[in-house]
């Protein structure tokens, strides 16, 4: 199977681990992934000023090219990126007034309707894959790692772009249950990691960080998986300084689902980019035995 | 200019040509508006000849002439349409209606920096050009651009931290800031081009090996003594030297030449 992909800029650099694992992962499953051509930026955030048509024109753009391919679906990994394409590809399929105003604005593109449908990964392999076909393809059960799933804000809120309802996390519990993890549920899992807050009030977004860490390892979470680089900033990389200022008692090593497929499936540790994460969370499938032998 | 006796007349092009406005015989006259006033100019000429043929003195804004240094940027339309085009003063024939604004430079941001001290990483572009994160992917940048350089390309590939990508997408950049003059998000795109090439070239492209130990036997001396030998001649040995210099002929294909005299190699 053949899948057009949208990956997003901070894919391509800063979070270049959540695109490697994703693609390596998707390819041990037979799925090919194809990117776009020439995409941009999808907006980073989806602009809520109701007279602000312009930050539409970004993500639309993006959609486009997916159109132009002849896709059906466009796979997103980056909640962030899903979110803001999702979110704009509705309202060119439901709002025809802003879809012909915005479609008379790109007069250098074809006209758009909301024709290719954005699709998060965790969506894609539910329903494209499915978790028994995943579970018959792990070479490295994640044994007895206990792994807590954070959403965060982005990949259920709104409701109408949601991939699941807002308080149920079946999709990542799915996944990690397949890949054989033990999944620990906690009540800091819709909580807002701190966001860009982090740059301009950085003691408030780390204190809600601590607060998500230290709630995850209470429920007995020994690692975090998340979809987001934002998030994976304020909760992984910023962990070691909640740990030195004593705002956390525990380490609890954070991970895109996307790293946790890959090893499972067999791929190389090498191959998912564990260098850009804390050095904790390779350590820590080391200690677990979750690693392929070399 | 037709020659009413002549029956076998075929259609010539006729443009006008030299340093001057020389106008073709029996050129027409067509009007275009220059900052909003009517001038009726020949047909044929370019934006800047026909300026100029309006009265119009060049100190600034005028450089090559040649469609290359990018001194010229001109903002044009179409009386009876809303829509701009863009296009360099010196390549653009004037057409009948065209209103012009030239504009020769446009006062965007340009960063300062030492490209020894800024490093190879798109973190430096970023911080130098913080303002590159306002671009919300209009296109209206690529679409003034006279060269057809994909602006939001190079743009979009800076964000991705693509440095190697944004150079060889805005090769073909003139600097003459028609991008800049468009963009909402108030981005100097042709300087931050400039900067990504610029580290490109410092810290990403490969070096030339050849260039390398040429460098090296220059510097260790070894042409030092035939420099020396040819500064000694008087201006009519060096002209025999000239004349009779063997050359490799046209066309060789590479190594199957040799000259007769190995001294030098």
């Amino acid at each position: 199977m053949k899948i057009s992909y949208y990956p997003g800029c901070t894919l391509k650099s800063k979070a270049a681990n959540l695109e490697a694992a994703a693609v390596a992962a998707l390819a041990a499953l037979g799925i090919d992934v194809e990117e776009i051509d020439r995409w941009n930026c999808c907006g980073a955030v989806f602009s809520l000023t109701a007279d602000d048509l312009i930050h539409q024109v970004g993500p639309v753009r993006n959609l486009i090219r997916a159109k132009e391919k002849g896709a059906a679906q466009l796979l997103t990994l980056c909640s962030m990126c899903y979110n803001t394409l999702a979110r704009a590809n509705r309202i060119m399929r439901d709002d025809a007034v802003k879809r012909d105003t915005i479609n008379r604005f790109m007069d250098d593109e074809i006209d758009y309707a909301g024709e290719v449908e954005v699709v998060h990964m965790l969506t894609f392999l539910e329903r494209e894959v499915g978790w028994q076909k995943i579970r018959e393809k792990i070479r490295v059960p994640l044994e007895g790692l206990r792994v807590a799933p954070y959403y965060g804000c982005t990949l259920q809120r709104p409701a109408e772009v949601g991939i699941e309802p807002f308080g149920s996390f079946n999709l990542m519990t799915g996944l990690l249950s397949a890949l054989g993890a033990t999944v620990t549920p906690f009540d800091a899992a819709d909580k807002c990691c701190g966001s860009y807050q982090v740059l301009n009030g950085e003691a408030g977004a780390r204190s809600t960080a601590a607060v998500i860490v230290d709630r995850a390892a209470a429920a007995g979470a020994e690692a975090l998986a998340t979809s987001c680089p934002l998030c994976e900033y304020n909760l992984g990389k910023q962990q070691g300084r909640l740990l030195e200022a004593g705002q956390i008692a525990t380490a609890v090593p954070t991970f895109y689902f996307t790293q946790l497929l890959a090893v499972a499936l067999g791929v190389a540790p090498e191959s998912c980019l564990f260098e850009l994460n804390d050095a904790a969370s390779l350590d820590l499938l080391k200690t677990k035995n979750c690693l392929v032998a070399a | 200019m037709c020659d009413a006796d002549n029956t076998t007349t075929k259609k010539t092009i006729r443009v006008a040509t030299g340093d001057r406005a020389i106008l073709p015989e029996g050129a027409k006259t067509i009007p275009i508006y220059i900052m909003g006033k009517k001038y009726d100019v020949p047909e044929t000429l370019t934006i800047m000849k026909a300026m100029e043929f309006a009265g119009f003195k060049f100190l600034r804004g005028a450089g090559c002439r040649g469609g290359i240094c990018g001194a010229c940027p001109t903002v044009y339309r179409m009386a009876g349409d809303y829509k701009l085009h863009y296009g360099l003063a010196c390549q653009t024939v004037v057409e009948a209606n065209m209103y012009l604004a030239q504009i020769p430079f446009f006062p965007a941001n340009r960063a300062e920096y030492n490209i020894e001290e800024i490093g190879g990483g798109a973190e430096a572009i970023h911080a130098l050009y913080p303002e590159l994160f306002r671009c919300v992917a209009c296109n209206l940048c690529t679409k003034a651009c006279p060269m057809d350089v994909d602006v939001l390309g190079y743009i979009s590939a800076l964000k991705q931290g693509n440095i190697k990508k944004a150079a060889e997408l805005s090769f073909d950049c003139i600097q003459c800031g028609l991008c800049a003059s468009r963009c909402m998000g108030e981005i100097p795109q042709y300087h931050i081009a400039q900067l990504a090439r610029r580290v490109y070239g410092r810290y990403i492209q490969p070096r030339a090996e050849h260039l390398r130990k040429r460098v090296e036997e220059i510097e260790s001396g070894k042409y030092d003594a035939m420099l020396a030998d040819l500064s000694a001649m008087s201006k009519e040995e060096l002209e025999k030297c000239y004349v009779e210099r063997e050359r490799e002929p046209d066309m060789t294909s590479p190594g199957a030449w040799q000259p007769k005299e190995t001294r030098y190699l």
